[in-house]
C-alpha cells in the first residue's frame, strides 16, 4: 500500500482497492471507538490509548465489544471491496426508550477516476501521509464535537447500520434489514464534518443529533 | 366502500390470519398492521432473510384472496363483513407512475416501516390494499428520506446481534462505584490504608477501640437490645438478663435476671438515665431503677412481643409485634395512656424526637409513620392516625433516627431488599435525600458534632458506614465490622463513640467522631456534668 513517489510515472497502482478498503475499514474501527468513548456509551476505563495516524487514539479493551466490531467491520470490508456499501451509520440510542439520540453518518463514495486524456499521466497517487492527515483531522473533529453535542446522561446503546445497494450480497444469518433509527426531522440538527479520501474511496462524515427545540 | 381502519374487522382478521403461513403473534403491539398488512414480516430481526420474504408474500396473496372472497370474518358488524366480501384484494401494480418517484421499484415497504409509528404503518398498509390514495405512503417514505438524508433504493442493514453491554465485570463496576466519590469532591474520597478508612485528614479506625464479650446475645433483627444512657452506662440484654456496663469504670452490673424460658426483646434507658425499660416477648414492659437495681413495676397488656422501646420524659412508648404502639405513663397506675395503630406488621423501629414533639416508628410492613407527640389529648382508646405515613421503603424499617442539629430531619433505613436511607423533613413530609447502600440497614446514628450519620448494616456486608449530610457521600466504611449482621447500635452521650452488637456475641466500640475541643475554662466548668466532653472515657 506504499504510495509511489511522484518522481516518475507510477509503475504500479497507486493504491489498490484492497488497500483502500483496508484503510477505510481501519478508519471506521477507530472512528467507532472514538465515538463510543467520547459519547460515554461504554465506560471510559474500558478504553486504552494506542498510537495511530500519528496521534493517540482510544480503543476499547472490552473483548466482547472488540469482537463485535470486528465482525461487523469484516463484513463492511467485504462490501467495500464489491462497492456495494454506500453509507455506514453509528446510531446512539437511549437504552430505555430506544429513541435515537445521535447518528454518526459516514458516506462512502467511489472516487471518480479523472478522465484520462491522451498522453496525460494518470493522476498522481495520494501519499499515505496525506490520507493519514485527513483521517487525523476527522478524528480530532469527532473529539471536538463533544463541545456542542448535547450531554447524554442516560445509559445508551449503539447500533451500526449499513446502507447497501440492493445488489449487495448479504449473509442472511448475520445481517438483517432494519429501520434507519432516524431522529425526527423536527428535532434533528446536523453538522457536517470533514472528509477524507484515498484514491479509491471518499468518506464523508456527518453527525445528526437530537435537539429539543 | 372505503375501508377505514377503525372497524373491528381487523380483530377478526388477526384471528383468521392464523390460517395463513404468517402468524401475527409477534407483532402484538400493532394490531392494525397485523391485520391489514400480511406483508409485514420483517420486524422481528432474527426471523427472516432476504429471499424468503418474496416467496411468502406471494403465498399470502393467494390465501388472503381466498379469505377475502370467503368472507372469513367472525367479528364485526354487518357492514364490516360486507366490506370484506365485496373488496377483492388487488396486488399493488408493479410500477405505477405516482409511486416510482417515491417508492422503491420493488415492494419492500415493510423494510422502511418503523415500528414506532403506527400511523405511518396504517398509511403504508392501506396503500398496499390499494384502497387509499397513495398520498400517505409517499409522504411517509419522503419524510423518512428527509430525516435520514438517504435516497431510496437502498437497503439498511444491521448486524443481527445487539452490541454487547458495557463491561459486566463486577470488579470493574465496583471499582467504578468506589471511585465515583473521587470525581465528586476532592475531600471526600475514601482512601484505604491498612488500618483505617477516611480521607487524609480524617482517619476512622477500622478496628474497634474496645471489644467486649456478649455471650447469649440473640441474633434477631427485630429486637433492640442495647442502649447507652446519658449517664454513660451501656445497657445490654443478653438472653433473659440485662447488664449495665459503666463506661467510665468498666464495671459490669447485672440489672435483671429473668427466667430461663424467656428472653428480653428490648431495652431502653430513660432520658435522664435513671430508669431502664425492658420489654419481653409476652408483651410485658418492666421498669427498673438504675441506681437501686430494683424493678419498680411491670406494665402488662400487650398481646405480643415488645420489640422496641423509646422514652420521652415520663412516657415510655413500646412497639409491639402486633403493630400497635402504646404510650405508658410510668407514673400512674393505669399506665396505658395512648395507643397508636399504624402498622400492619411488627413495629421494629421507634424513636421519640428529643423535644418530644414527634414520634417516628418503622414497621415490618415497610411503613414509616411519624406521629404527633402529644399524648392523652384524645381518649386513651381512640386510635389516632399518623401525621405522616411513608411507604417508600421496600423492606422492614428498623433504623429510625432524629437529627440532633436539625430537629425536623429524620433518617430512616430499610431492610435487606431495600437497603436505602431516606432523609425526611418531618415538618413538610418531604423526602429530602435518598441513599442506596449495599446492605440491609439495622440502625442509624446521627453525629452531634459533624454533619454526618452512621449506618450499621447486616446482610450481606455486616458493615458500618459513615455518610456525610447532605451530600450523601460515603466518608468511611468499616467492612465486616462483626462476623454476623450488625444488628444494634448506640451512640455515646458525648457523641464520639458508637457501640455495636451482633449475633457473633461481641459488643464493639468504635471511635467515629471527635468532639470539638473545648477551651480549658469551659472544660473545667462542665466537669460537673456527666456528659462533659473530655471527661468521659472508656477504660
Amino acid at each position: 500500500m506504499a504510495p509511489t513517489k511522484q518522481k516518475h510515472a507510477p509503475t504500479r497502482q497507486a493504491i489498490t482497492l484492497k488497500g483502500s478498503t483496508a484503510l477505510v475499514t481501519e478508519f471506521f474501527k477507530f472512528a467507532a471507538n472514538t465515538i463510543l468513548f467520547q459519547r460515554g456509551v461504554y465506560p471510559a476505563d474500558d478504553f486504552q490509548m494506542v498510537k495511530k495516524y500519528g496521534q493517540t487514539v482510544l480503543v476499547t479493551q472490552d473483548l466482547a465489544l472488540e469482537n463485535y466490531l470486528e465482525k461487523i467491520l469484516k463484513q463492511v470490508n467485504q462490501w467495500l471491496l464489491t462497492g456495494s456499501i454506500t453509507q455506514l451509520v453509528l446510531a446512539i440510542i437511549s437504552k430505555e426508550n430506544r429513541t435515537p439520540l445521535e447518528r454518526w453518518v459516514f458516506d462512502i463514495n467511489l472516487v471518480e477516476p479523472p478522465a484520462a486524456t491522451e498522453g496525460s499521466q494518470p493522476a498522481p497517487a495520494k501519499p499515505e501521509s496525506d490520507i493519514q492527515a485527513e483521517i487525523r483531522n476527522i478524528l480530532k473533529q469527532i473529539v471536538a464535537t463533544v463541545t456542542f453535542l448535547p450531554v447524554i446522561d442516560e445509559p445508551t446503546v449503539f447500533n451500526i447500520l449499513a446502507y447497501t445497494k440492493e445488489s449487495a450480497d448479504v449473509p442472511a444469518n448475520e445481517w438483517v434489514d432494519t429501520d434507519p433509527l432516524a431522529i425526527e426531522a423536527s428535532k434533528s440538527q446536523q453538522v457536517k464534518l470533514r472528509s477524507f479520501s484515498t484514491d479509491v474511496h471518499r468518506i464523508e462524515a456527518m453527525v445528526a443529533y437530537r435537539y429539543e427545540g | 366502500m372505503a375501508y377505514t381502519p377503525k372497524t373491528p374487522t381487523r380483530h377478526g382478521r388477526s384471528r383468521s390470519e392464523t390460517k395463513t403461513p404468517l402468524s401475527s403473534s409477534f407483532f402484538g403491539s400493532n394490531n392494525l398492521a397485523d391485520a391489514s398488512n400480511p406483508f409485514i414480516v420483517a420486524s422481528r430481526p432474527a426471523s427472516r432473510a432476504a429471499s424468503p420474504v418474496k416467496k411468502s408474500s406471494t403465498q399470502v396473496q393467494a390465501s388472503l384472496k381466498k379469505q377475502a372472497s370467503v368472507g372469513l370474518i367472525r367479528k364485526g358488524g354487518v357492514e364490516s363483513r360486507l366490506d370484506v366480501v365485496t373488496r377483492d384484494y388487488v396486488p399493488p401494480p408493479p410500477k405505477s407512475e405516482k409511486r416510482s418517484r417515491s417508492q422503491p421499484s420493488r415492494d419492500n415497504r415493510d423494510r422502511f416501516i418503523t415500528t414506532r409509528d403506527p400511523a405511518d404503518e396504517v398509511a403504508a398498509t392501506l396503500d398496499l390494499m390499494s384502497l387509499n390514495p397513495e398520498s400517505a405512503s409517499p409522504g411517509h417514505t419522503a419524510r423518512l428520506a428527509a430525516a435520514t438524508g438517504v435516497p431510496l433504493n437502498r437497503r439498511i442493514l444491521a448486524y443481527h446481534e445487539p452490541p454487547p453491554a458495557a463491561s459486566s465485570d463486577p470488579l470493574m463496576t465496583q471499582a467504578r462505584e468506589l471511585v465515583r466519590p473521587l470525581y465528586a469532591r476532592a475531600g471526600s474520597a475514601s482512601g484505604s490504608s491498612s488500618g483505617s478508612t477516611g480521607t487524609k485528614d480524617r482517619k476512622i479506625s477500622t478496628s474497634a477501640q474496645r471489644v467486649l464479650d456478649a455471650p447469649g446475645m440473640i441474633d434477631d433483627f427485630y429486637l433492640n437490645l442495647i442502649s447507652w444512657s446519658s449517664l454513660n452506662v451501656v445497657g445490654i440484654a443478653l438472653g433473659s438478663s440485662a447488664y449495665a456496663w459503666k463506661a467510665e469504670t468498666g464495671e459490669v452490673t447485672l440489672i435483671s435476671e429473668g427466667p430461663e424460658d424467656t428472653y428480653i426483646s428490648s431495652l431502653d434507658y430513660s432520658n435522664d438515665g435513671q430508669y431502664l425499660g425492658i420489654g419481653y416477648p409476652n408483651g410485658a414492659v418492666e421498669l427498673w431503677d438504675v441506681e437501686t437495681q430494683q424493678k419498680l413495676r411491670t406494665m402488662a397488656g400487650h398481646s405480643a412481643q415488645v420489640g422496641v422501646l423509646s422514652w420521652n420524659g415520663h412516657i415510655l412508648s413500646s412497639g409491639c409485634q402486633d403493630g400497635s404502639i402504646w404510650h405508658h405513663d410510668v407514673r400512674v397506675a393505669r399506665h396505658k395512656v395512648m395507643e397508636l395503630l399504624g402498622h400492619q406488621g411488627e413495629v421494629c423501629g421507634l424513636k421519640w424526637r428529643s423535644d418530644g414533639e414527634l414520634l417516628a416508628s418503622g414497621g415490618n410492613d415497610n411503613v414509616l409513620n411519624i406521629w404527633d407527640g402529644r399524648v392523652g389529648d384524645v381518649g386513651p382508646s381512640t386510635p389516632s392516625s399518623a401525621r405522616w405515613t411513608k411507604r417508600n421503603h421496600t423492606a422492614a424499617v428498623k433504623a429510625v433516627a432524629w437529627c440532633p442539629w436539625q430537629p425536623a430531619l429524620l433518617a430512616s433505613g430499610g431492610g435487606t431488599s431495600d437497603a436505602t436511607v431516606h432523609i425526611w423533613n418531618t415538618t413538610t413530609g418531604a423526602r429530602l435525600h435518598s441513599l442506596v447502600t449495599p446492605a440491609q440497614i439495622s440502625s442509624i446514628q446521627w453525629s452531634p458534632h459533624r454533619k454526618e450519620f452512621l449506618t450499621t448494616h447486616g446482610y450481606p456486608t455486616n458493615a458500618i458506614m459513615v455518610h456525610s449530610y447532605p451530600s450523601m457521600d460515603k466518608i468511611a466504611e468499616i467492612k465486616d465490622a462483626h462476623d454476623s449482621r450488625v444488628l444494634f447500635s448506640a451512640i455515646s452521650p458525648n457523641g464520639e463513640l458508637v457501640c455495636t452488637a451482633a449475633g457473633d456475641e461481641n459488643l464493639k466500640f468504635w471511635k467515629i467522631w471527635e468532639a470539638p475541643k473545648m477551651k480549658k475554662k469551659e472544660a473545667k466548668d462542665s466537669r460537673k456534668g456527666s456528659t462533659a466532653v473530655g471527661i468521659l472515657g472508656i477504660r
